[in-house]
């Protein structure tokens, strides 16, 4: 008997008015997703991929299709499904520990139950020295630490990460990259992560979904065999790289010709 | 995880850096210096006769010992500062308290609500480039001659700014902001409390700040209505009298009063904005 899937996108477009005109951002997703899967979806800008992630996210509905999650429509933004933004969208006026405490305390939960679950995300992303500061004490980094946590803390089952790490440097994004991981492999949480990053893909995905412009759409999606850790500079991962660059680029090549 | 080694953590700070002595009194001393230098102009100018109307600085600071004190000069003004300073810090206060209690509410609502905004904003806005001067005709007839009058023209003078800012403050939510806390379980009501209020609160202390500076600008204004008592009426009596160390010590006490109740302001802001970087410090 096959799994229910967690997600479940069947035939989702969107199309957006903007002063009269109308613009179709994405055409007829269908992405089915399990749970416990990390699937990054990725292609050029206007692709649509964004968009994707918003619908799931309950900020958008959908112009045509649906999104199902357990089977049921998504509806408005819920705290089952956490984004991740790259903007990072935290509470300037909260503390690290204030900023995590937001959902379950939104939720209503016992203070104490607020309060433990808190001091234990604020560790699990290494910001026990830091759990009073504000936002703006903090470097991007950190911000998006602070980010994941809360949306963890809120017991999201699926995490939607929109490029969140592309406004840090290279050493902070390979850091957190790792740090992501160990979280997902210890949690088993379902993460569905943009990115125009092939090497962030491969290296991240279960799956990685190639998406294209003119209008937004999937075009392929690829299974990542490779055994984790997976090393970056490994032949083999040059491999997987080449193959899919060259997916990518005869898309483009196809859009430009 | 471990955030030991990351990228340039901005800790709060926390080590305290030796200071000298200069470094300690160098600003006291740099803010010093312009006003320094006018009062030696303005001493110097009056000795060397340049005008025969202005007293000198030694002559306003001896009416004011005597406007505060008494006991130098025993006329009708002696001794009468605390009087007129507090009828004054009563209307100004109090008109810009009126003022905050319905300019703040008002601008949440016209922020929140189209309807209410395109009901009332047209409206505020052709009302607002009238200055409160022109008003004082008409605060006249319609409260008479008298401290309702001056009430009123603080109020007048003090709801425009605080309005328009926290107006300005309701509407400039980021919209990311409302996606975070509604992905987060937090409900549309709620977010009132939790979103909007906190975001806006910096643009409401900025109208507040600037609402109580404009109530202290438009009270001598408001008193000349002819009230009896209050610093802008000192002025006028100053004048009417040619008695220009009173406009002087009038000028001077309303300039002090004004400075220090902007602290007070500006100290209760950065208390409760300390996660504002533009506040904090």
């Amino acid at each position: 008997m096959a799994e229910l899937p967690i997600l479940d996108l069947r035939g989702v477009g969107k199309i957006y008015e903007l002063n009269g005109q109308k613009i179709e951002a994405l055409r007829d997703a269908s992405l089915v997703v399990t749970k416990g899967e990390f699937v990054c979806l990725i292609g050029a800008s206007g692709c649509g991929k964004s968009t994707l992630l918003r619908i799931v996210a309950g900020f958008e509905p959908p112009s045509s299709g649906q999104a199902l999650m357990w089977d049921k429509p998504v509806g408005g933004p819920a705290p089952d499904r956490g984004m991740v933004f790259q903007d990072y969208g935290l509470f300037p006026w909260l503390t690290v520990r204030q900023n995590i405490g937001f959902g379950p305390s939104s939720r209503g939960l016992p203070r104490a139950e607020v309060r433990d679950t808190v001091e234990r995300f604020v560790s699990m992303v290494g910001l026990s020295r830091f759990a009073d500061a504000y936002p703006h004490q903090l470097s991007g980094g950190m911000k998006q630490r602070v980010a994941i946590a809360r949306v963890l803390a809120n017991d999201a089952e699926v995490v939607l990460m929109d490029e969140p790490f592309g406004a840090l440097d290279a050493m902070t994004r390979e850091r957190l990259q790792d740090e992501l991981l160990d979280i997902w492999q210890r949690t088993k949480l379902t993460v569905l992560f943009v990115t125009h990053s092939i090497e962030e893909a491969i290296f991240l995905a279960d799956r990685v979904v190639v998406m294209e412009p003119g209008p937004g759409r999937i075009a392929s999606e690829h299974m990542i065999t490779l055994p984790r850790p997976r090393d970056v500079a490994s032949p083999e991962f040059n491999e997987v790289r080449r193959d899919l660059s060259a997916r990518l680029h005869s898309h483009h090549a196809r859009k430009a010709a | 995880m471990s955030a030991t080694t990351a990228a340039a953590p901005a800790e709060p700070a926390t080590a305290r850096v030796r200071v000298s002595l200069w470094q300690r009194v160098r600003g006291t001393v740099l803010a010093s210096i312009v006003p320094l230098l006018l009062l030696a102009f303005w001493h110097y100018a009056v000795k060397a006769g340049m005008t025969r109307l202005i007293p000198s600085p030694a002559d306003v600071a001896e009416y004011m010992v005597d406007f505060a004190w008494g006991g130098i000069w025993d006329d009708a003004f002696s001794r009468t500062l605390h009087i007129h300073l507090l009828a004054s810090m009563s209307r100004v206060y109090g008109g810009f308290a009126l003022a905050a209690i319905i300019a703040v509410p008002l601008g949440i609502l016209i922020g929140r609500n189209d309807t209410i905004r395109a009901l009332l904003d047209p409206f505020l806005q052709l009302m607002r480039p009238i200055p409160v001067t022109a008003w004082l005709p008409l605060s006249m007839i319609l409260f008479g001659l008298g401290p309702r009058s001056a009430f009123f023209l603080v109020f007048l003078g003090a709801f425009y700014p605080i309005l328009l800012n926290t107006v300005f403050g309701v509407r400039s939510v980021e919209k990311r902001l409302f996606e975070a806390a509604s992905m987060l379980g937090c409900s549309p009501s709620a977010q009132f409390t939790k979103v909007v209020l906190p975001a806006a609160l910096p643009s409401i202390f900025t109208g507040l700040r600037l609402g109580l500076g404009l109530a202290w600008f438009v009270i001598v204004v408001g008193e000349m209505t002819g009230v009896p008592q209050g610093l802008g009426a000192v002025i006028m009596d100053g004048r009417t009298l040619s008695r220009t160390e009173l406009v002087i010590c009038g000028m001077i006490v309303i300039g002090i009063a004004g400075f220090l109740s902007d602290r007070v302001v500006v100290i209760v802001m950065n208390r409760l904005l300390r996660w504002s970087p533009s506040h904090h410090g």
